[in-house]
């Protein structure tokens, strides 16, 4: 049996109609995926990056392509997508608005999860230690790669709205438990589905 | 794992027309099988070989055969291409000098080797030619056809114009279109043999001197195009073969030179410098965009075939990009596409040297597509 999914993955899960046709962009060693094609029937896609989360996507059967976000969904035809999902790489791009908008060309929706730096305890690290928070999931400090660039739930919130992406669903997370109440200051993790306006 | 080699003969009754609109009759195509076809007929591999390849891709002829075939490193019992649980085929090309129709077979007509006036022959002939060995061996859909280079060629030849006959196709370190600099590196190679004044527009055969000095040429240019700046570092070096200083004098003193001389010399001993001819034009002619001008056009039935598409990062000879435009068009249609630029520093080789990452991705993919078709483990 494989391991419980990551609870934003589940999350993400959660957003993904049955026998959806879905592009994961980042997808690591194909964990979502796999779930997906078993509990959703989801016509599963992925890219990732590096060899090794390759090889482990086609021992699990699925289809997927090395490649670089920032090379774009070019090969990719409009709407080709229920949905395409980046799942805890937002804070690792250099073009996010590039990225977004390609998601949701190829894709009728986006789910986005990503770590919230405007969780209290990021806060409090900065405020009281006067040191800069590694992200409340990604234990990893700020010089190591893959280097991220630091954002809360309400930053991606303003810029979705900025760039024309109406947010459909959010949802936060700490750890397993969904946070409703000052979300911002108390979610490690956060969920966003969107579409266009 | 001993084999046997077996060739089936073809078109005897009615010619076999070519691309060219020429035609021969009747054609014979050399082809060795390892492992057991099961009785649904639905475990059979074809695997297509490179340039100056044969139908030997695994085991041997003899039990005090030293060289294996070409690909034994992947095809045989419990290896990536499992022979406990696959059929696997392995056909020679038309044009080749292995056994299958080519310059050097006898034109029945003569009664004397076809040399020049064998036709050309193109890829897509190649592969029209394979599909009357898998009617005469019943079957009617492979599970996947795989090879490199021009054996990707033939591969997605396949997929394009006999989609229905297979349910996947792994091309590796390939093309869909021969690029301008791979027609380049051929021609230069034809050049070296029509040089060669032993070619004597390819009728050499009763005369007992053949082109030798251009094919060996010729091969070493093809030598040089399979490698990488980097496997060059790391194999030679600056080293000198067989001696401490330079000579100041020429002679094979370097490393590299001593390794081309000798690939060069020992192909002439087994490759026909007419059959290079052929084969090299037939890959220059290799171009699925046309007629249309799109790839993915090429692929527009292809839509059920799962792809595994693979290349290799110093492969200079048929760079990443060649495969990424690959996927591009079997992404415009649709397809099931698995694409991995492999890290390596063998250079256009490495599709047979990696044999770790081969084993592990070729396994993997076989494995899933064997289980979809309910073909059992042995």
């Amino acid at each position: 049996m494989s391991p419980p999914l990551r609870p934003d993955l589940r999350a993400i899960a959660g957003l993904v109609p049955q026998g959806a046709g879905v592009l994961d962009l980042g997808c690591g060693d194909g964990a979502l995926l796999d779930y997906l094609k078993r509990e959703k029937h989801a016509r599963g896609r992925g890219i990732e990056l590096s060899e090794a989360g390759v090889l482990a996507c086609v021992r699990r059967g699925l289809s997927v392509r090395q490649g670089n976000l920032q090379e774009g969904l070019a090969d990719y035809p409009d709407g080709s997508f229920d949905c395409v999902i980046l799942a805890q790489t937002l804070q690792y791009l250099d073009d996010p608005v590039m990225v977004l908008g390609e998601m949701l060309r190829v894709g009728r929706r986006a789910i986005v999860s990503f770590p919230n730096w405007g969780y209290w305890r990021c806060r409090l690290e900065l405020l009281a230690r006067g040191r800069i928070p590694a992200a409340p999931d990604l234990p990893q400090p700020w010089h190591e790669a893959p280097r991220w660039q630091a954002l809360t739930a309400a930053d991606f919130a303003d810029f979705c709205r900025r760039q024309g992406m109406a947010i459909g669903n959010a949802i936060y997370l700490a750890d397993a438990r969904v946070i409703s109440a000052w979300p911002n200051l108390r979610a490690k993790t956060a969920v966003f589905a969107l579409h266009c306006r | 794992m001993l084999v046997t080699p077996q060739s089936l003969v073809f078109a005897q009754a009615e010619p076999f027309v070519l691309e060219s609109g020429a035609t021969l009759q009747p054609v014979t195509l050399a082809y060795e099988t390892y492992g057991r076809l099961n009785a649904d007929r639905s475990n059979a591999i074809l695997i297509l070989h490179a340039l100056s390849g044969s139908a030997h891709a695994a085991g041997q002829h003899a039990p005090d055969d030293t060289r294996p075939g070409w690909w034994d490193d992947c095809i045989g019992p419990g290896k990536a291409f499992d022979t406990d649980r696959f059929f696997v085929i392995c056909s020679n090309v038309l044009g080749s000098c292995y056994g299958s129709s080519g310059p050097a077979s006898i034109d029945p007509a003569t009664g004397a080797p076809y040399g020049l006036r064998f036709p050309v022959v193109t890829v897509g002939d190649m592969v029209r030619a394979q599909t009357h060995l898998l009617d005469h061996l019943g079957i009617d859909r492979l599970l996947c056809a795989a090879g490199g280079s021009m054996g990707g060629m033939q591969v997605l030849e396949w997929a394009a114009h006999f989609p229905h006959r297979l349910r996947a196709a792994i091309p590796l370190a390939t093309t869909a279109r021969h690029s301008p600099m791979l027609i380049a590196f051929s021609e230069v190679g034809r050049q070296a043999i029509y040089a060669d004044p032993n070619w004597n527009n390819g009728e050499y055969y009763g005369n007992g001197r053949k082109p030798d000095a251009g094919l060996a040429v010729a091969r070493m240019v093809g030598h040089i195009t399979y490698l990488s700046d980097a496997s060059m570092q790391q194999k030679f070096g600056r080293r000198l073969q067989a001696r401490e200083q330079y000579g100041y004098e020429f002679q094979t003193e370097f490393a590299v030179e001593s390794y081309l001389k000798y690939n060069g010399n020992n192909f002439t001993r087994r490759f026909d410098a007419n059959s290079y001819l052929y084969v090299t034009k037939a890959m220059d002619y290799f171009d699925l965009s046309q007629p249309t001008g799109s790839l993915a056009a090429a692929f527009a039935g292809a839509t059920a075939v799962k792809f595994l598409v693979v290349s290799f990062t110093s492969d200079w000879l048929y760079p990443s990009y060649h495969s990424k435009e690959l996927v591009r068009a079997l992404y415009a249609v649709g397809a099931d596409v698995t694409y991995l630029d492999i890290e390596s520093t063998w250079g256009h080789d490495a599709f047979l040297l990696e044999v770790d990452t081969m084993t592990r991705l070729l396994s993997s993919f076989l494995d899933r597509l064997a289980q979809e078709e309910g073909i059992a483990r042995p």
